[in-house]
This record gives structure tokens, sequence and C-alpha cells, in this order.
């Protein structure tokens, strides 16, 4: 009995070095605040277009069948450049329905920017006053919501999408939806 | 002296500036008040762990323009916590809930300090009474008494 205490604060420190090993190789991120939309009916949509002359974004675009992807942007963010070439790709080899919504951005800046890169979007909104990303849990820009086509989110990116998630989600996601 | 005391004073009475922005305050004291209050209880979710009436971050304002909103529409407090809580999940509250999912959480604590603690009592009664001193014997007591009279 006298012995077995001996060992405790070896097995302390074993079990928090696990933890420690486990933490730096599982991909595992404390700052991550997940999201309660995946599995549940995508949120109301009702913005003005970006582009002059098109009609409103509404939710109707979410539930045509096909599968879309949602994008949050903003002219004056960096990691949306940083992402816009995948969106492009996305968009042009793809043939992606992604919808895009310019956040608290000035619609002649996020034009403006679109014209620069190039626009994957083919239904754009605007979101000014960022009120209707509080209502799709936004925490800033870029967000990335994989929404199926009855219109439940499937999946929520928070931060850009790298190629890894074009890769290995985003893509399988649209071929498997399509079916 | 008085210049210090003064100055003292002054900083005493300072309060710590708000996030809040004048033109983000309700007009009706009650609910700008109660908006304050949900406020604090939110977690801003840019900022780990900052309330939203203490952040100045972009989302956080948001927030705070939403919750004055619901208040205004006439929601209760709890309303206005479900609201955020179906949009950003349990994070947003800086209270957590008692739920499954929390029990470590709310329990973990309270439960290292039994354990230790029931250890430590049994460790203490288990220890073995310290054997009370024995009187000196007439030898002791002659060596001593040679000692004081030194």
């Amino acid at each position: 009995m006298r012995r077995a205490l001996f060992i405790l604060p070896l097995l302390t420190i074993l079990l928090m070095a696990g933890f420690f090993a486990w933490s730096l190789t599982s991909g595992r991120d404390p700052a991550s605040i997940g999201s309660v939309l995946v599995g549940r009916p995508a949120p109301k949509l009702d913005l003005p277009a970006l582009r002059p002359g098109e009609p409103a974004l509404t939710d109707a675009a979410l539930r045509t069948g096909k599968p879309v992807v949602v994008n949050f942007f903003a002219s004056w963010c960096t990691p949306c450049l940083a992402e816009h070439p995948l969106f492009t790709r996305l968009a042009e080899r793809e043939g992606a329905v992604i919808v895009g919504v310019a956040w608290k951005n000035k619609r002649d800046d996020a034009l403006a920017w679109l014209k620069k890169l190039g626009d994957p979007y083919k239904l754009a909104g605007l979101d000014l006053d960022g009120r209707t990303g509080i209502d799709w849990g936004l925490s800033g820009v870029p967000e990335t919501y994989l929404v199926d086509g009855q219109g439940i989110v499937r999946r929520h990116f928070r931060g850009p999408i790298t190629e890894r998630d074009l890769n290995d989600t985003i893509l399988p996601f649209l071929k498997g939806a399509a079916k | 002296m008085r210049g210090l005391l003064a100055l003292v004073a002054a900083l005493l009475l300072a309060l710590p500036a708000l996030a809040t922005e004048p033109s983000e305050v309700l007009p009706d004291p009650a609910l700008e008040t109660r908006a304050r209050e949900i406020g604090r209880a939110l977690r801003c979710v840019v900022c780990q762990n900052q309330s939203i009436d203490d952040s100045s971050a972009e989302v956080a304002r948001d927030m705070r323009r939403v919750v004055r909103e619901r208040v205004v529409a006439g929601d209760s407090n709890q309303a206005v916590f479900d609201f955020m809580v179906a949009r950003y999940g349990d994070y947003v509250l800086l209270k957590p809930p008692f739920r499954a999912g929390t029990l470590v959480l709310w329990l973990g604590a309270p439960l290292v300090l039994l354990l230790a603690g029931g250890a430590l009592f049994l460790a203490a009664r288990r220890r073995k009474p310290v054997a009370a001193p024995q009187p000196l014997d007439a030898e002791e007591r002659r060596r001593l008494d040679a000692l004081l009279k030194g």
C-alpha cells in the first residue's frame, strides 16, 4: 500500500504527458467554438442583392434540391483573399453553386474586390449591418457552410477553407449530395 | 500632498471604460439595465473569456445590438439567452448550463476536494497516537536535579 502511493506522482505525470501528447497530435483546437447549426435547417436569408439589378437573396436559393456552398466574406478581410482562388476553382471547374454574402462591407468595395479577383458567386447578397451573420452563428469572416438540397446545414467552417478542406470535405459533399 | 490626494480621489471616481457605445444605449433605462445584465452573461465568440458587454469586437457589438432588439421586442432574459444559444451554442453562456456534457466542469473540483479531504482524514486516523511521555525515574530525577543546581 505504501509502495503504491509512491507510484502516484509518476502516474500523474504520465497521465498529463498523455493528455498533452493527445492535444498536440489529435488536431484538437481548444479555441474552436463548434457550431450548433450542423444538422439543422439553414437560417433565414433575406438580403438585398450585392450586384445591382439582381433579385434579392432569399433562402429559396438554399432549397433547390441541389447542394449549395454559402460563403460569408468581405473585401477588407485578408483570409478571404487567401481562400478566394479555391472558390473560383470550385465554381469554374466543379460547377458548384456558391452563394456569397458580403459581410459588413460597402457594396462598392465588395464589387471592386470581386471585379479584381473574379466572381465565383452564382448569387450574392449584402449583409451590411451583420444582422444576418448573427442568425447564422457567424463569428467573423470568412466562414463557409455546406447546405444540402433539403436546406440542412451539413458543415460549418470557421475561418478560411484550405485546399485540404476542398478535397477532403467539400468535393465529396457536393458529389455525395448530387446523387 | 493635497494635489496627490486629489489625484487619487479622481482616479477612484473613474469608472472602467465600457465597450458599449453611447449610440447603442436604449432610451428606456429599465430595458438598458436588463440589456446590460444579459450582455454581461454572454460570451463574446471571438475573445474567449470576455463578455459581449466588455468586448469591443465587431461581433460583440452586433450581439449587443441584437440583445437590445430582443429586449425591446419584449423577450424575457431567458428568451434572449435561448435565442443566442440557438445560434452559437452553449459556448455563448459565460455560466455553462448543468447537463451531462458539463458534469465534469461542475462536479470535478468539488469531487477532487472530497477525495483529497477523505484521504487526508483517513491518513490522520490511521496514524498511531504518539505515546504519552513517561515520568522520570529516580536516577533521571537525580541527574536533572544535579544539572539544575549546577
